[in-house]
């Protein structure tokens, strides 16, 4: 018996621990994070809301149960009560709860309606998930003025298989993070290229599914400048857990000069293909490519996970002809995870991975290839399609 | 006449047949139940191995362990072996031993059928496990089957998957139509709707949710296959369908399922609880009409579970107060049965201390469901541990811990021994502190921002993830100890009275332990 009376007690010690131990660290890492928009915080102070009262209801109930089973229990030689109805109690204890409920869903409400309120946005990044990446591109009405890149996970495999130490934003950090202004309103279209994912920053508390061929929209005013972190929240295939997303929140004018230098860059990126290209330039920048795009399925090793993911290494693909395996970089291979890298990659970043694959992977036919594809057979190829 | 009556003479002698023969062909209800819970003990030990695969990975940041390839195949089986294999059948089984002698019926309405939708089961279950040693590896797209993850993007084994589902939910809906048979035909004369036991209430209510969505599982898996075999885009929105739409119907079978998973439960505690208090159940119409109330509702809040697809205003908030509506009739019953042992008599037997275990942590997991059904902190708590440790609280230390709980309680009944009480309540108390390691910090590491299903994770989610590690394979490794406690039992011990517990009611407590072969066979009168 004594055993019994230490039941309820450490539960409700465990309760006391919860209760005292979340105020008290709400930026330690144990709570949600109040973060740095209105909508986050009224998000934040809602659930802090709701948790007390749960807190009041489990005070009463368990109270209750722990009093029980103190003073109700047959070694204490007390006789059993008969009563076993009560139409008045049951009526209570229906009504109670029920305005408890009614005074949640009034603030819930309130919030939600505030978060749909999406209109007068002053800029629109369109964010679209791959398996598993991000692409961020900033809608303008000028279709030629537009930026658009991709956010790839920039943690060393070494630290994820334990060979290096690892950094202080393990699987928090990215190449190119989403750069966006304070105190604009900024309006998100959600897509997806391959599978549903989810996008997701808990200091914005925004989360919306990225679902292939539908749009979804949010927004936010981010209220603070920052580097904020997240990641994909709904299970996309091998490398969920691989596709972070960083989000740079720049003064106004910070943003601006940094928009417009993006800007030069991609008219910069765009001369990049009038240029000759060495192969040794092509293959070193393929190798780059590789590691961002392909090696999630295919493998550095290029064995790939068969038959899901299909070797690279000794496919008859790597020294057969170009176009064949142009077309299968282009168009992706319908049904399968192989995505279309057509509308992904820049012709140099294709013309350069397609190079890499067959000088890593196609070494038998090395010999006997002839040129290295260039951009330009790729901008060829595409106008063709 | 007399020919009639000479033949249930014969009848009368008929014990179990002899060897192998007796568990293939036997319409026993007793037998089958046995066989229920011992294949839904099989797949509770496997889906546990899988468990602690994946706890192991999460011990510690990197990839340490398995690939994470293979992590979300360990996810993916993890869930549908604990759902479909441990936990439905282990309350078939107990609907097979106790309904029929719960209601004073010599077996079940319709046994043949019995003896089939239990021998699906470990063809169904070895084909779904099959699928981990195929070529390309087993389902790696989560429980949950997200099209197009789990059409256009899976590997192939998940055809077998799919069969494998239709053949898991066609024993269901037998397993349903035989426990509804079985209870509006066969109770003894006198046995009125609002007298019967309340687990044969909650099975009865449990029972026709099941035939009202296994169908439409099925119909989503079929839709799938259709998808992935022959050409049509079902979920694809470059071929005019739509992804969403998988998720509509996945979880208007997957809310009800929930329910199913729990309400048997309910009955199981709704006897316990009295009778270790020596006070009648309070408030017995009111559980019944909570427990109607609940089941109905079901049908209505399928899609809290989708609240991140982009719904609109409308329909977020109607989902979200009739999630909201459901914390009124589940607070009934919590409230009922804290009545009940309000100026009780209590002892606290193992079935007890799981009772009352059941009572606290469904609470506290079901106080998380009423956080998770605020649609605006839902944005903040969708898909991460957060939500892992909402289910798991009311799945664990909720339906396990009552399968558990009846299991003990009627253990006397079926071996005729008293069980060990000793290590009965080392396995509470070890199960307990194990669920509560594992499953607790995972509150935490979900609102500091941990995704769920990831292989993976950032450096300040550690110490969480390295406790509840700890805490699974307590709580996994404590349960070798209940299959020694159940198999002692078997072999002997303390005999049984036919009462067992002094504050037992119910017709399954006249018949002497352990029941024999065949019980009822002439129906006892309720008055």
């Amino acid at each position: 018996m004594t055993i019994a009376t230490r039941f309820v007690p450490s539960g409700l010690l465990l309760l006391a621990v919860v209760a005292l131990a979340v105020p008290a660290s709400a930026s330690s890492g144990w709570n949600m994070t109040p973060g740095v928009t209105e909508i986050s915080r009224a998000i934040y102070d809602l659930h802090m809301l709701i948790f007390w009262i749960c807190v009041a209801i489990g005070v009463v109930v368990f109270g209750a149960m722990l009093i029980s089973i103190i003073l109700h229990r047959k070694s204490r030689g007390v006789t059993p009560a008969t009563f076993h109805e009560s139409t008045k109690l049951e009526i209570v204890w229906t009504l109670v709860p029920l305005g408890i409920l009614i005074g949640m869903a009034v603030p819930a409400t309130s919030v939600l309606v505030q978060m749909y309120d999406s209109g007068g946005e002053d800029m629109v990044v369109e964010v679209r998930g791959y398996q598993w990446r991000w692409q961020y591109k900033y809608l303008d009405d000028d279709l030629n003025e537009q930026i658009s890149f991709f956010s790839n996970l920039s943690t060393p495999r070494e630290q994820i298989l334990g060979l290096s130490e690892k950094g202080e934003n393990y699987l928090l950090e990215v190449d190119n993070p989403l750069v966006i202004p304070i105190n604009r309103k900024v309006r998100f279209l959600l897509t997806s290229n391959d599978v549903i994912h989810a996008w997701w920053v808990p200091d914005f508390a925004l989360k919306r599914d990225a679902i292939p061929g539908f749009i979804n929209d949010m927004w936010t005013i981010v209220e603070e400048p920052g580097i904020y972190r997240g990641q994909c929240a709904e299970l996309c295939g091998i490398d969920h857990g691989f596709m972070p997303i960083v989000v740079h929140a720049l003064p106004e004018d910070e943003y601006d000069a940094w928009y417009a230098e993006q800007l030069q860059l991609a008219r910069l990126e765009e001369q990049l293909m009038e240029r000759d290209w060495s192969e040794a330039e092509l293959l070193a920048r393929g190798e780059e490519v590789y590691s961002t795009h392909c090696v999630g399925c295919h493998q550095a090793d290029g064995q790939g996970v068969p038959p899901v993911f299909p070797a690279l290494a000794g496919n008859a693909m790597m020294t057969g002809d170009f176009d064949v395996h142009m077309e299968v970089v282009y168009h992706g291979r319908a049904g399968t995870a192989m995505q279309a890298f057509g509308p992904v990659l820049s012709p140099v970043d294709m013309a350069s991975v397609m190079n890499y694959q067959r000088h890593a992977f196609g070494k038998a036919g090395a010999s006997e290839r002839s040129e290295p594809v260039k951009p330009k057979d790729i901008v060829t190829f595409a106008a063709a399609q | 006449m007399s020919a009639v009556i000479d033949a249930h003479h014969d009848d009368h002698h008929h014990g179990p047949a002899k060897g192998i023969t007796r568990w293939l062909y036997t319409t026993n209800h007793k037998d089958i139940g046995s066989m229920y819970l011992w294949f839904s003990f099989i797949m509770f030990l496997a889906g546990g191995v899988m468990a602690l695969v994946i706890r192991a990975e999460l011990f510690q940041p990197g990839q340490s362990f398995v690939e994470p390839h293979f992590f979300n195949q360990m996810t993916t089986m993890h869930g549908l072996v604990m759902v479909f294999g441990a936990i439905m059948p282990a309350f078939v089984g107990l609907a097979n031993w106790m309904l029929p002698m719960m209601v004073g019926a010599p077996d079940m309405a319709l046994p043949r059928m019995n003896n089939l939708s239990f021998w699906i089961l470990p063809f169904a279950s070895l084909m779904l496990i099959s699928t981990l040693f195929m070529e390309g590896g087993g389902p790696d797209f989560g429980w949950t089957m997200y099209a197009p993850l789990s059409t256009t993007y899976a590997p192939d084994s998940v055809t077998f998957m799919i069969f494998a589902i239709h053949l898991l939910g066609a024993s269901s809906i037998m397993g349903a139509i035989n426990i509804i048979a079985t209870i509006l035909n066969m109770r003894a004369p006198g046995m009125t709707l609002m007298k019967m036991p309340m687990f044969v209430w909650t099975w009865l209510i449990t029972a026709y949710l099941l035939i009202a969505v296994m169908p439409v599982l099925a119909g989503a898996v079929t839709m799938m296959l259709f998808d992935i075999h022959f050409g049509t885009s079902c979920f694809d929105a470059a071929g005019g369908g739509d992804p969403v739409l998988f998720q509509h119907i996945f979880w208007f079978f997957g809310h009800p399922e929930v329910y199913i998973m729990i309400l048997p439960a309910f009955g199981i505690v709704s006897h316990v609880i009295p009778a270790f208090s020596r006070k009648r159940l309070f408030g017995y119409d009111s559980m019944v009409y909570a427990t109607s109330s609940i089941a109905f509702l079901s049908f209505i809040v399928w899609a809290h579970h989708m609240f991140t697809v982009g719904m609109p205003l409308a329909g977020q908030l109607f989902f979200m107060y009739a999630t909201m509506l459901i914390a009124v009739p589940t607070g009934v019953k919590v409230f009922n049965w804290i009545s009940t042992m309000w100026q009780g008599s209590m002892t606290f037997e193992t079935p007890m201390l799981f009772a009352l275990a059941f009572v606290f942590l469904f609470t506290v997991g079901g106080f998380s469901g009423v956080m998770l059904a605020i649609a605006p902190a839902d944005y903040q708590y969708h898909d991460t541990y957060f939500v892992v440790a909402h289910f798991h609280y009311v799945l664990v230390s909720g339906a396990l811990f009552s399968i558990f709980c009846a299991v003990y309680y009627w253990l006397p009944k079926w071996t005729g021994f008293m069980y060990s009480e000793a290590l009965g309540k080392l396995h509470f108390w070890l199960s307990f502190i194990g669920v509560n390691l594992a499953f607790f910090p995972m509150h935490f590491s979900g609102l500091a921002g941990m995704p769920r299903r990831i292989p993976d994770y950032a450096l300040q989610f550690a110490n969480f993830n390295a406790w509840s590690t700890v805490g699974a394979f307590v709580f996994g490794l404590s349960q070798l100890l209940f299959l020694y406690l159940v198999i002692k039992c078997i072999r002997g011990g303390q005999k049984a009275t036919a009462g067992v517990w002094d504050g037992a009611e119910g017709l399954e407590w006249t018949v002497p332990s352990p029941a024999p072969y065949h019980t009822f066979s002439t129906p006892p009168v309720v008055k």
